[in-house]
């Protein structure tokens, strides 16, 4: 894996992930970036709540099927409401594993969390053998029981990539009652302005945009049995309060899908 | 989940009642509407409600206690955060929610102090809720700031450790190393290139890779050095001298890479030196090795035979000559006097080619045992070659001096000279070779050369050889008969059987284009046979029908024929296969077979004579005669060679000479018993005479040509 730039000049997508989730692990930079596009698609601060509140919901699903191990790929900074502050609360046995490329994540990751059942591990998950061979990963994760693979708020920033191998690899590499859970933003809702989010994106950080359709999606899950409801937007999929839903769940804003390892 | 509810903060349970409690609740309720969505928390609905009790209950109890403190607002501000109710809207909507509810919700709006309280703890819950945002946003700016700050040190020691590994590898490798810029000005050198080169870094970075150019340098490593230059090659990988500082050379393998920068345009360039020295003198040397004679260290014949090919590079129109030397009977100098002199002895026959014929575009090598060669390159016709074969064997005639030996020693030298095209290597070595042969044969201690003609004849010759076993096979051989003429009254007393070759490519051949042939392949024997038993079934046809008149058959015997064991039996076999009495059959052979023979022949010719078979002697007085042997032999008659006609062939004028010892043969075989017919009669005056001087026949033209037998049964 190529060495990413550590410049604090640059935004960073977990930075600016943290601001629209009313965090303070984030510099001028990342906050003047956040506004221009919040301005652009005033719903995104909104968007990255109902990230983390599917997160919250598919979480809490896949410890009720008995998942009490998670591989979070893309984590973003572990702040409040991340994975593995969810695991801990869900069930404090849990073990949760976060791979990112951004080295500060690692390093803040490092810092924050407790080790014994938490690992952070710098890394591409589009290397989907040297994740899963990492010595972290196998101190923590036992691939014979089943493994929660959590693709939350990542695969929009990933492209130019055979997706659907990378993600039969971690699911061949899982045992049999594993779970998927998957999100992805999408233009089929007519977001007009995601264009425009993403020229700013593309103009003021190296991050690059990939919006996805249902069907797209779809083909990432192959090899999963769906849970209930299927692939659908993130506000539909099992919303248990008032707060998980978007104000125009109609427009899909995001496709969000739970699939199972037969 | 109560998980974010604290449940140790202390409860004034006096102060609430049924309607105060119902009051707090309906209030929490309200709360958890007006700031969810104001703030990301990562909370249920559910959850946050039960979060907002709690601090609800903290608030109520702090209002309506008797002694009124502000510090429950305050820690309800810091677990508002706590919480992440981070978002300013969620301030600004409890406070207003406190103001505008809370009164009411408990039934206690008309009363002045209570209003008051409300304001103060709006401002005590605001000045925690500040105070704790503050400290939690200064505390995650500086934690997410050290996260930043660590994963950059990270890196850059990272960095730093694998520059340092570059660093420590271009220094401590063992291959020469150096980076110059791209005009070729020399930037950095390891130790191992200073160490090769014999210059220290200081001085080497003043240099210019051009000045590094070696006058022996291929032109192709400094035109690959300039399209390096100009960015059209990216590396190349050379054998290049360098001389060192003290004016040795070093012999490298060089590898040069342009290294570009983010542009693609050339940065720098790279050079990579191996030292191979020692790999190159040692290829020299068994380069050395591989191409000279060990003994006279003259080149061998790999290098003899690489130079033959190159030559054939030349320019249409270029001659070339080889000079192809044996020495004359070098095996007895080595089987006498012992391998160390010989060896010896070639060393200084070596020195001598060397001397007496070195120059440019001469190469003498040594073939292999005492065969040498020496190449001429760009001769100047046959003239320049046998100059160079005269000065060769010139150079040989003083005897050379080994060991207290005085040993003569001359050569036999095979020349060949022409123009490359229409020859190749093969052709010039084969000829030289065959010529070689032809000096020897003529004689030893002499050069000849090339005679294209001579060459077809012995090919021709050779070809008639080879052929010559399938051709007795396909019965390519018949045999012609020429009578024996009584002189008295020209009876057909015998006639002789003349084999001859009807070649399906040559045509008639005579027995002198083959007989000669067959005696040194040794065929000859079948083929005698072969016309013994033809000559004796022809004479047996000739018995049947003539009967008493029948002559008898003259066959030559060849020399090899007559020394062959199974002749006797051969010839008993022949005459019982066709019943025909022996003597009916003369066998002919030349003086020379018969004399110079041993007991064992002679033993044989004996066996015939007493089983009747006639026994003559062919072309009598050529050859050394004894004539005192003569009356020993087993023979019947004496046959006079053709060249004694000569002179008796006028009808006068006759040479005296000749005549008179014609009859003292006649007279000489009279005495001893012996017929005599003479050969080569052609004229009736020579007929006459031999008829006076007594001779008993003749053959030769006068009497008939040899020819098939119904052409010359007419004359029985």
């Amino acid at each position: 894996m190529e060495r990413p730039e550590i410049d604090l000049r640059s935004a960073s997508v977990a930075r600016i992930f943290d601001y629209y989730l009313g965090g303070a692990h984030n510099f001028a930079v990342d906050r003047v970036l956040a506004d221009a596009a919040a301005k652009l698609m005033p719903e995104l601060p909104r968007m990255m709540q109902l990230h983390r509140r599917f997160l919250a919901r598919a979480m809490r699903y896949l410890v009720e099927q008995g998942v009490t191990q998670f591989l979070d790929l893309g984590s973003g900074l572990p702040t409040a409401g991340g994975s593995a502050e969810l695991a801990r609360r869900l069930d404090p046995s849990s073990r949760v594993v976060l791979v990112d490329n951004d080295p500060a994540v690692i390093a803040h990751g490092t810092h924050m969390l407790d080790s014994a059942n938490t690992a952070v591990v710098l890394g591409d998950i589009c290397e989907p053998d040297l994740v899963l061979g990492h010595p972290e990963t196998r101190r923590l994760l036992d691939f014979d029981q089943p493994v929660g693979l959590l693709l939350v708020g990542v695969l929009d920033f990933v492209g130019d990539v055979a997706l659907p191998q990378v993600i039969a690899r971690y699911r061949d590499a899982a045992a049999p009652g594993s779970h998927i859970v998957l999100t992805n933003f999408s233009v089929e809702g007519g977001l007009e302005d995601y264009q425009r989010t993403e020229q700013l994106y593309r103009d003021n950080t190296t991050i690059d945009f990939h919006p996805r359709s249902a069907a797209e999606v779809t083909e990432l899950l192959a090899g999963f049995d769906l849970a209930e409801p299927g692939v659908v937007d993130i506000s539909l999929w099992r919303p248990e309060a008032v707060e998980d839903l978007d104000e125009h769940p109609e427009r899909s804003a995001a496709y969000v899908a739970v699939g199972r390892k037969p | 989940m109560t998980g974010w509810t604290r449940q140790d903060i202390p409860r004034a349970r006096s102060a609430v009642t049924e309607p105060v409690a119902a009051g707090m609740e309906a209030f929490a309720q309200s709360w958890a509407s007006a700031i969810i969505g104001t703030s990301y928390v990562p909370m249920t609905k559910a959850e946050v409600v039960e979060h907002l009790r709690g601090l609800t209950e903290l608030l109520v109890e702090a209002l309506l206690a008797d002694t009124f403190r502000t510090s429950a607002a305050h820690e309800v501000g810091i677990r508002l955060v706590e919480a992440h109710f981070t978002g300013t809207e969620t301030l600004d909507r409890t406070v207003q929610l406190m103001g505008d509810e809370l009164l009411s919700e408990l039934g206690r709006d008309g009363e002045p102090h209570l209003r008051s309280r409300i304001a103060a703890l709006q401002g005590s819950l605001s000045a925690g809720y500040a105070q704790s945002l503050r400290e939690r946003t200064l505390d995650e700016q500086e934690a997410i700031r050290e996260a930043v700050l660590d994963a950059r040190d990270h890196a850059e020691a990272a960095l730093r450790a694998s520059e340092a590994r570059f660093r420590a590898v271009f220094a401590e490798a063992a291959i020469g190393m150096g980076i110059s810029d791209t005009d070729g000005n020399i930037l950095e050198v390891n130790q191992s290139l200073q160490d090769m080169l014999g210059y220290p870094a200081s001085e080497l970075r003043q240099r210019n890779l051009r000045s590094l150019m070696h006058p022996a340098d291929a032109e192709s490593v400094w035109g690959y050095y300039e399209q390096l230059l100009h960015g059209e090659r990216d590396h190349f990988r050379v054998e290049k001298r360098f001389n060192r500082r003290d004016g040795q050379a070093v012999w490298t393998h060089l590898t040069i890479s342009l290294v570009r920068d983010d542009d693609g345009q050339p940065a720098y360039q790279v050079a990579m030196v191996e030292d191979v020295t020692d790999r190159h003198l040692l290829q020299n040397r068994l380069r050395y090795q591989a191409l000279h004679d060990p003994l006279t260290t003259l080149p061998n014949r790999a290098l003899f035979l690489e130079r033959l090919s190159k030559a054939f590079d030349g320019a249409a129109g270029t001659r070339i000559g080889l000079c192809y030397l044996d020495l004359d009977g070098f095996k007895v100098i080595n089987d006498s006097l012992g391998h160390d002199i010989g060896d010896q002895l070639l060393v200084a026959v070596a020195n001598r080619l060397d001397e007496s014929v070195a120059g440019d575009g001469r190469l003498v090598a040594r073939m292999g045992g005492d065969e040498f060669v020496i190449l001429i390159e760009g001769s100047t016709g046959t003239q320049s070659i046998v100059d160079i074969a005269d000065r060769v064997l010139d150079s040989l005639t003083a005897p050379v001096r080994i060991d207290g030996h005085e040993l003569s020693v001359s050569a036999s030298i095979g020349l060949v000279e022409r123009e490359i095209n229409g020859t190749t290597s093969a052709d010039l070595m084969r000829d030289s070779d065959i010529t070689l042969y032809w000096a020897k044969a003529d004689g030893k201690s002499r050069w000849a050369l090339y005679d294209p003609e001579r060459n077809a004849r012995e090919v021709a010759r050779f070809t008639l050889s080879a052929t010559m076993p399938a051709a007795l096979e396909r019965d390519e051989f018949y045999v012609d008969y020429q009578p024996l003429v009584r002189l008295e009254d020209s009876k057909v007393l015998g006639v002789e059987a003349l084999v001859r070759w009807q070649h399906p490519e040559f045509g008639r051949l005579a027995p002198d284009r083959f007989i000669e042939l067959a005696e040194e392949t040794g065929l000859i024997v079948p083929l005698g046979r072969w016309v013994l038993r033809s000559a004796c079934q022809q004479a047996r046809r000739w018995m049947d029908e003539f009967g008493d008149a029948t002559p008898f058959v003259s066959v030559n015997l060849a020399v090899r024929q007559s020394r062959d064991p199974a002749l006797v039996n051969d010839v008993k076999s022949i005459l019982e296969e066709f019943a025909l009495p022996p003597h009916l059959l003369q066998l002919e052979l030349t003086e020379s077979a018969i004399m110079g023979t041993a007991d064992e022949p002679l033993e044989a010719l004996r066996q015939l004579s007493g089983m009747g078979v006639r026994i003559a002697i062919d072309d009598f007085g050529t050859g050394y005669s004894n004539l005192a042997y003569l009356k020993h032999l087993p023979v019947h008659e004496l046959k006079i060679a053709g060249s004694f006609m000569e002179g008796m062939r006028a009808a006068d004028g006759a040479d005296p000479v000749d005549s008179k010892i014609v009859s003292t043969l006649v007279s000489l075989a009279h005495a001893l018993g012996l017929t005599v017919t003479a050969e080569g009669v052609e004229t009736p005056s020579q007929a006459e005479r031999l008829r006076k001087i007594g001779c008993d026949a003749g053959q030769g033209w006068l009497f008939a040509r040899p020819g098939p037998p119904h052409q010359i049964e007419v004359l029985f």
